[in-house]
């Protein structure tokens, strides 16, 4: 192994490393603040990496791990997510009293796993670390269950997103096993040439198998019809985890899923693109819907979550037809302002909700912008980005996806995007105006009226700060993109 | 780069009035004033003396420019900030700078409440108004177009009367969803752009030649079309417009019948018509009916409505139908008139609604009947309602007049019989208007309201607007004449 392969894994290296750590200090002393600071730390030097190290690429680093400029890019945005769910997470598990400290472990498998799919373009590092990832998942969504008042329905969460991820990576398997059965070879890149030589383009099974691994990424990205388990999981899932589970764990799944489908060709299948479609439309006409319907901000979340998943779905659906260094900067682009915006947004949540009680409803938040400015300011900030109002990076993301589906043609789903925003407005403006509201009595338990510890608020200023800059100035990133997307 | 200072006092003025929330009522407001003065003074030297703050005239192909000032923002996609103003603009960009100075004069007493997140608003509104006004770029015209949006909903969804969840949505959701279909629009003609030069550019001159015609045009057209006629507003994409104005503040309203509507309007001679001038031709015929159903259909839902605000809102309405008629006669006198309606409509709008605002402010209501003999507790405000009703009607010798006639001129040459159509509405209008005088000042005052008269300055922004109408309507040539290149550039023949 050498030295260049050594240099491109020290981001893994330090979250493995950090994972050790915390695991040794969690065995020997169990202190929530110790172990919360180690892993903070640890991922935060593994951010700094990012900035410091010059790595070789790209550069296939072992046979399952391959780094170049995207994987580089998602994996600090998944480390800069951990980061941001760590240190909310001290203050919302610091009132519940009994052991916390694995809670931090799972956290960092959880990222390794996470960061893993961002560097994959093998089959088998697809799957190692899409379970890694949901492997830790279950266990940190029912992390609270044996609490005394605990969050509401952790143990419910954990069980359903247990059940479908089970089937879920059984549909994966048996769609690898299919295109390795045909094609001999489980390299992304390799696939495509090997169905051309042995001219199996119109084969039923590849189209089979194709669906299949489609199937199970849309379970992971919760995209109509797959959509089931969302509200639910987010609902019941203490915040911090539900902040993780709604930005890290679906960045790497489009990390991948992007790059799976770029290089490997698949945009051939017609089948393939009109499973896409549909699912694309329903999730912007469906999940937009539903969150109507929603008062708890949580559960609206995650209705938002699908549509804004289907918003994404047109860039993927786009890119079979205009150049491919334009989606992959289109999807980079959304992929970071949703992240961003959907931590500031479960920031706020969890900056008024600890362990012990949440306040997910929207009752909650009414008159939150007389009670406590700053935290309002956040929420409308976040809100309006998702509702992709210009000064924001929501903006420059729904132009990025209106400029995708334009060149693309897709004029059914471009009609179904503007039907979706125009529904979308109208829950995000519900919930910024029951934040502008007169609040009726404050009482000085008020949660939001307590003191806010200096983490959140490094957050949630750093996120606004995000959210603006790159709505108002989005050159530097979109630099970056066009540089990463370059490979493509 | 002193439109980009307009703007940056403006914003920075928002802030400062903001920051100082916690210091009082008083210094926010005085904040928001300086800001303003600045911003007016400023607009006074562009205005009179531009030689003075060294503005030479541009003259190019492209019109006569005061002031042009170009920078790159995202040269990914050819965005820029291109902000220019010609005559056109520099008329629009006085009478937003000058009802902002009135619509402070309207909050000054009646906002108390969180005052300086108010005035943080209310100059963020007007500065986002005046980048609609200048932004040659089309990116960045959309991007003020929605900027405007936000500090206004939050002036109706906070300080609003009694339905203001309802008004604040709807005005949202109308505005923004029009405003992705124009998004669309630009997007696809950028793009249209793109595969014939090879140019990405969302530059406004670049895109002017584009001669795209057929279906396509006319749909791309409509997206500019929809987003600015719901603005303006017209039948029958105009009722968001009863709901915002009657609910929200008495600035708020101010500034979104004076200067709001006056966005949409612009955007249709600015933008719809030279972008896509054989598409708008060959849909001049309905847009100018459409003016017309607007002028006749909301004259006579106006009369039937009890609520004050809502009134004077679909008389506004009513009067934006002529705006469209005169852009789609698109002739000089036509366009001319429009020009002088936006403005005059401006004024005596403001007006109506700063009088409406401040009955209410004093006695709790806006419905008419339980109001009545106004004129012999408060003369001053009886005279000033009676002194803007008149004007609004079209008394010659007030501004509004001369709009009017100049636009009926005009669509007379095109289309005689929509002229005529038009024409009732001027008799409409003394129905609607002199109801109000009736019901409200005159009779007997039947509930017995005492209140205080006009307040010094509310006089005072009275008297403001009575000068500008009676010089809009005394000596109307001094504003066609700033308005003549802007036109005469936009291809419209002068005699």
């Amino acid at each position: 192994m050498s030295t260049d392969v050594l240099i491109d894994l020290l981001q893994i290296i330090m979250l493995t490393l950090t994972t050790v750590v915390v695991m040794l200090v969690a065995g020997f002393k169990r202190e929530h603040g110790l172990v919360n600071v180690l892993t903070t730390a640890g991922l935060a030097a593994s951010l700094l990496v990012f900035v410091f190290v010059d790595p070789v690429l790209p550069l296939q680093a072992t046979e399952l791990l391959y780094f170049d400029e995207y994987s580089l890019f998602f994996s600090a945005l998944i480390t800069l997510g951990a980061l941001s769910v760590s240190i909310l997470a001290y203050p919302y598990f610091e009132s519940h009293n009994s052991h916390n400290e694995e809670f931090y472990i799972l956290l960092m498998t959880a990222t390794l796993g996470a960061v893993v799919l961002a560097c994959s373009t093998h089959f088998v590092s697809f799957f190692i670390g899409m379970e890694m990832l949901g492997v830790s998942l279950y266990a940190m969504i029912a992390y609270p269950v044996h609490a005394e008042k605990s969050a509401k329905f952790p143990l419910e969460a954990a069980l359903k997103y247990l059940i479908m991820s089970g089937l879920t990576s059984g549909l994966m398997l048996f769609g690898i096993a299919l295109i390795y059965a045909l094609t001999g070879t489980m390299f992304f890149n390799e696939i495509s040439p090997a169905i051309e030589a042995q001219d199996l383009a119109s084969s039923p099974v590849i189209i089979a198998a194709w669906l299949m691994i489609i199937s199970a990424v849309a379970f992971k990205l919760s995209l109509v019809p797959f959509h089931i388990w969302t509200p639910d999981v987010y609902e019941g899932a203490p915040v911090p985890v539900t902040a993780y589970l709604a930005t890290v764990s679906k960045a790497a799944m489009l990390a991948v899923t992007l790059r799976l489908l770029l290089i490997s060709d698949a945009f051939q299948y017609e089948a393939l693109m009109l499973v896409l479609t549909v699912m694309a439309a329903a999730s912007m006409l469906l999940g937009n819907l539903l969150a109507l319907l929603q008062s708890n901000v949580k559960r609206l979340m995650a209705y938002s979550s699908i549509a804004h998943l289907g918003y994404l779905l047109i860039v993927i659906i786009a890119a079979a037809s205009i150049p491919g260094i334009l989606s992959v900067e289109s999807m980079g682009f959304y992929v970071a302002a949703y992240f961003i915006m959907s931590l500031g947004g479960f920031a706020v949540i969890s900056a008024i909700s600890n362990s012990g009680k949440e306040l997910d409803m929207i009752s909650d938040y009414q008159g939150l912008f007389w009670r406590n400015p700053w935290l309002a300011s956040v929420m409308i900030t976040v809100l309006f980005s998702l509702a992709g109002i210009p000064l924001t990076a929501g903006f420059m993301g729904k132009f990025y996806v209106f400029t995708n589906g334009l060149q693309g043609s897709l004029w059914f789903l471009l009609t179904m995007l503007i039907i979706g925003s125009a529904i979308g407005l109208y829950y995000y403006l519900r919930i910024i105006y029951a934040i502008l509201q007169q609040p009726g009595k404050i009482s000085k338990q008020d949660p939001a009226m307590q003191a806010i510890p200096f983490g959140t608020h490094a957050v949630l200023g750093s996120m606004t700060a995000i959210i603006i800059y790159l709505g108002v100035y989005p050159m530097p990133m979109i630099n970056i993109l066009q540089s990463l997307a370059a490979a493509f | 780069m002193i439109l980009v200072w307009l703007m940056l006092i403006l914003f920075a003025g928002g802030i400062g009035a903001w920051l100082s929330e916690s210091r009082g009522v008083g210094v926010p407001r005085v904040i928001a004033l300086v800001a303003v003065l600045l911003d007016l003074a400023l607009v006074i030297f562009m205005l009179l003396a531009p030689e003075s703050i060294g503005l030479t005239p541009v003259a190019s192909e492209q019109g006569e420019w005061l002031v042009l000032f170009q920078a790159d923002w995202i040269p990914r996609f050819g965005i820029s900030f291109i902000f220019g103003a010609d005559g056109f603009s520099l008329l629009l960009i006085a009478l937003t700078v000058f009802l902002g100075l009135i619509s402070l004069g309207s909050a000054w007493h009646e906002i108390k409440e969180r005052s300086g997140f108010f005035y943080f608003n209310l100059l963020w509104t007007l500065a986002g108004v005046i980048g609609v006004f200048t932004a040659l770029d089309l990116f960045l015209f959309f991007f003020f177009w929605e900027v405007m949006l936000i500090p206004m909903y939050f002036i109706i969804a906070i300080w609003g009367h009694e339905n203001k969840e309802y008004a604040a949505m709807k005005f949202f959701i109308f505005t923004q969803v029009s405003g992705l279909l124009m998004l669309l629009s630009i997007l696809m003609l950028v793009f249209l752009n793109y595969e014939a030069t090879e140019v990405i550019t969302f530059s406004y001159f670049d895109l002017l030649d584009n001669n795209l015609s057929g279906v396509l045009g006319m749909l791309l057209m409509l997206g500019f079309f929809i987003a600015f006629a719901t603005k303006l507003p017209v039948v029958p994409i105009h009722n968001w417009l009863p709901d915002a104005h009657s609910q929200a503040p008495t600035a708020g309203s101010v500034i979104l019948a004076g200067i709001l509507l006056k966005t949409g309007a612009y955007g249709l001679i600015r933008f719809t018509v030279p972008l896509f001038p054989e598409p708008s031709m060959a849909f001049a015929p309905i847009a100018m009916t459409l003016g017309v159903v607007s002028i006749l259909y909301t004259a006579k839902v106006a009369f039937a409505q009890n609520d004050l605000k809502r009134l004077i809102a679909y008389t506004s309405v009513s009067h934006m139908g002529f705006v469209v008629l005169g852009v789609y006669a698109w002739n000089a006198q036509a366009l001319q008139g429009a020009v002088m309606t936006m403005l005059a409509h401006g004024f005596s709008a403001a007006a109506l609604f700063m009088l409406a605002g401040g009955l209410q402010h004093r006695i709790h209501t806006r419905d008419m009947d339980k109001m009545g003999g106004f004129w012999g507790v408060a003369p001053k405000m009886s005279f000033m309602a009676l002194f803007f009703t008149v004007a609004a009607v079209g008394m010659p010798g007030l501004g509004n007049f001369v709009g009017e006639f100049l636009v009926l001129l005009g669509s007379f040459q095109v289309s005689i019989t929509t002229t005529a159509f038009a024409a009732l509405g001027l008799v409409v209008a003394a129905v609607y208007s002199l109801i109000v005088i009736q019901k409200v000042f005159h009779g007997e005052n039947k509930n017995n309201y005492q209140f205080d008269d006009l307040t010094f300055i509310e006089m005072a922004c009275f008297a403001l607007m009575m000068v500008g109408l009676l010089w809009m309507g005394l000596y109307p040539q001094s504003m066609l004449d700033m308005a003549e290149p802007t036109l005469r550039s936009l291809g419209v023949a002068f005699p």
